[in-house]
Formats: structure tokens, sequence, C-alpha cells
């Protein structure tokens, strides 16, 4: 038997949550069909947390197109397809992806598992995010480097931590229900290991009273707790978060259970969620806010 | 003896010929294993210039790897020589790296700026603020006059230089002191 899991008309991280809650139930061995004929726009971390799911399932998905050509087509243009072909049986007709015309897509989706990715992917972004967030975004120039820097260190934990390999995608477009503003958004999702299992494996280790999903993430997030006891650790993600107060963008990270959000003021969400349908790895997402500049 | 590194040369030759930022850990260890390797082979004390210049990006991780286990194995008791170091060509957002890490490790560095002069950098005293900047401005400072130098009495005088010896922000030939970045 095959269950379907219908996708959201609008795939985000929010919505994403009720692809997992429809996932939760069912054992990791049932074939499922992931249904996403009547969505209409998908964004970076709903792609690549899409993907990751597919890497989840010990049987291979299947997965229907986006039924509005304009939507499949876009998908086509963040590389979607060419990873999802890989892990999806695909049902519906995939357009072919082009590779000029659409300056929203900073980096296409890309797959992280080694050093090396990490390398590529900082070297493609670094001139597109130049042009984008000076000229779109009104974000001074220096930050671009700033935004490379969070660009690897986000990167590297699926290196680092996660056991198998990720996705990366960032993108802008206008997030115009929250914010009116253009925004960018860098999303890092893998079905690894995830922060708990992570920080269980430092040398050492002793499980506390309150030890659970939420907990890890405080510890990693919050505190730049490492598996790893080389005291340098952590400095990534605490310098992300760095980054981000200087420039009013937001942080959150989900893993296991559990959600963890940094929150600027221009946005409403809970610092941290938990008790959420399970789901492997860390998924990652990170929003920058076009600058308001005043004449 | 000076030494001088150029840091993107390294990089191309010990990681990838096509890379030009220092990103990741697994780079940054062993672009400080080529650096380690070099001090080896200049078996008396050296003061190498680690030069950035044509570094694109630097990402924490990286920082910590290259910048930090460096200055913390060189600056260690039981470290493998006596080598100095000048930093050169840092970009701001370099910076922004190399500062996050030396406030974890408590670390600091000079720095040369592009027009030739130095300033310190990452976690110290005021007193070794000051300490090193009249060293600095005096280019060098024998031991009969540190005392002098620095308003204080004799023992005070070498313990506080002594402290910046030790940290491989001063250096001692023989009679007298040089700040790392000075000109003698």
């Amino acid at each position: 038997m095959t269950t379907v899991i219908n996708v959201p008309p609008s795939l985000d991280e929010a919505s994403f949550e009720q692809v997992l809650d429809q996932l939760a139930p069912l054992p990791g061995d049932e074939k499922i069909l992931v249904d996403a004929r009547h969505t209409r726009w998908a964004s970076p971390y709903g792609l690549t947390a899409l993907l990751a799911l597919a890497q989840t399932r010990a049987d291979r998905p299947g997965f229907t197109v986006p039924e509005a050509e304009d939507t499949s087509s876009y998908w086509a243009r963040t590389d979607f397809f060419k990873y999802a072909d890989d892990l999806f049986e695909i049902h519906g007709s995939v357009p072919k992806s082009r590779t000029i015309g659409e300056s929203s897509v900073l980096l296409e989706i890309t797959p992280v598992s080694g050093s090396g990715d990490v390398h590529d992917v900082v070297e493609r972004i670094q001139q597109k995010a130049q042009a984008i967030l000076a000229n779109e975004l009104n974000i001074d120039n220096k930050v671009t480097m700033g935004f490379a820097m969070t660009l690897s260190e986000v990167c590297q934990n699926i290196v680092e931590h996660a056991g198998r390999g990720g996705w990366v995608a960032v993108q802008t477009y206008r997030w115009q229900k929250r914010l009116g503003r253009r925004v960018v958004v860098i999303a890092v999702c893998d079905a690894g290991l995830g922060f708990r299992q992570s920080l269980e494996s430092a040398p050492g280790w002793r499980r506390s009273d309150r030890w659970d999903d939420a907990m890890a993430l405080e510890e990693a997030v919050i505190r730049g707790v490492s598996r790893f006891r080389d005291p340098g650790r952590g400095q990534g993600l605490a310098g992300v978060r760095k980054f981000l107060g200087r420039w009013d963008g937001k942080l959150s990270v989900r893993s296991g259970t559990a959600r963890i959000a940094i929150t600027p003021t221009w946005d409403e969400d809970v610092p941290l969620t938990e008790r959420l349908a399970s789901f492997p790895g860390a998924q990652v997402q990170i929003t920058i806010p076009e600058r308001i500049v005043s004449r | 003896m000076i030494t001088h590194i150029d840091l993107s040369s390294v990089l191309r030759r010990t990681v990838c010929e096509l890379y030009s930022n220092l990103v990741t850990r697994p780079t940054g260890a062993a672009v400080r294993g080529e650096i380690e390797l070099q001090l080896t082979e200049l078996r008396d004390r050296t003061l190498t210039v680690i030069d950035f210049t044509n570094v694109g990006l630097l990402d924490f991780s990286c920082a910590d790897e290259v910048v930090a286990k460096l200055l913390l194995r060189y600056g260690a008791d039981d470290a493998p020589g006596e080598a100095y170091f000048l930093f050169r060509g840092l970009s701001e957002s370099h910076l922004d790296a190399i500062e996050s890490v030396l406030e974890r490790h408590a670390l600091a560095l000079v720095l040369q700026r592009a027009d030739g002069t130095a300033e310190l950098h990452g976690t110290v005293t005021a007193q070794e603020r000051e300490i090193w900047s009249t060293l600095y401005d005096r280019g060098r400072v024998s031991l009969a006059d540190l005392p002098a130098a620095l308003g204080r009495l004799d023992g005070d005088a070498e313990a506080a230089v002594d402290g910046l010896r030790h940290r491989r922000l001063v250096m001692r030939f023989d009679d007298a002191y040089v700040a790392v970045g000075a000109t003698p």
C-alpha cells in the first residue's frame, strides 16, 4: 500500500510541518507518494527539506510534479528535479532546467557532503551575492563576505555533524505577508544524526535529567557546545548569530522534535518549539531582510 | 630571521589550485600544517609574516585552525621553536573572524597595516597594550633602559615585558627587547 503525503500549496519552513505530521505515524519502510500537484510555491527550505525527506525513506518514495507550469519550471531552475530524480520516482512532466533568466536563485540546490563542497558553494555564491545584496537588498558590499562566511559555517555543520550528505540553497524573494520587504534566505537541510545524537557522541558525555532535542539545540545554538573537546569548536554558529544580529537577520534550526529560533524584532516566531513530529537531521533557515534606505 | 608566507599560495599548493577562500577546518588544518612544516625547517628564532593579501574569504572555523592554533602552539611552554608572527593584508572581514577566535582563546597578535605600521589585536590588558606601544614606539629598548622607558622598577619592568615575550608579542635580542612589528 502506498500512503499519499500531501504537500501544501505554499511550502515553507512552517508548512513543511504539515508534511512531517503526515509522515510521522508511518513506518520508515512504508511506501509513500509525495503529492505536490497542487503546490504553487516553495521556499529553499521547502525544496531542500523535501530532498532530505526522501533520504529518510527505506523504499524510494514517489513524487508527483506540481501541475502549475510556472511552479514546476521554477523548481527545475533551482535544480530540484536534478537531485529529486535520484531520490524519488517522479510522476508527471519535468520541465528542462534553464540556466539563464532567474536572478532570484542565488545558489541552486547543491549537495553538501564534504569540505570540497563547502569550497565550491562559497566560490559560487560570492559574485552573485555581491550584486544582489547590494543592488536589491541595499545591504553594504562588505556584508557579502559575512554572508558567505555564514553560508560556509552552516554548510560545515553538515560535513562535521550530520554523518551523511545534505542540501543547501539560497534565494531572494519578496516576503510580503510578514515583512513587506525582500529577503535573502539560506536553507541547509540534512537527514543525518541531528544535534542531540551528535552531542551524545562527545567523549565523556552524560545524560542530564532534561536531555532531549530542545536542550541539545539550546546547547549547540545558544551556548556553542560541540561534540568535540577542542575549545575552538562551536564558534561557527556563534559567528553566524553575531553576523545575523548585526544585520537584523533570523536563524531557525529544527532538529529531531524541536525547533529553536533567534528572532529579530520584525518577526514574532517563538524561541523554542517542542514536541514536533520527529524528523532526522538538522534543518536550518537563515533570513536576512532588505535594508530600508532613508532618502 | 624574517620569513614571508603567502597564505593564498599555501592554500593553492596544499589544498587545491583553484581555491582562493580559506574556509572549513580541514583546509585550515592543512594550511597550518604547511606553515608549521616551513617553521620546523628554520631552526633559529624566526619572525614570520603571515600574508592574507590574496585570500578571499576567511571563515571562523578556518581562522581557528590557521591563526588560533598556530598562536596557541607557539605560545605554549613546549613550543617547537621560538617563532613570532606578524599578520599582514587582513581585510575587515578577515579581522572579524580572527577577532572572534582570538577572544575565544584569549590570544593576541600583531597586525601590520597597509602603511607599514603595526597594531595589537585580540585579548590584551591595558597594561600590556601600554607596554607594547612603548616598546613599539622606541623600536629597541635595552634591558638597562627598560625601567626608565616603562616607568617601572627593574623587576616589575622585566616581568611585564617577559609576559609579552611569552605571548610572542615582543622579542628579546640578547640585552634588548623589540616589539613584534617594530623597526629596531
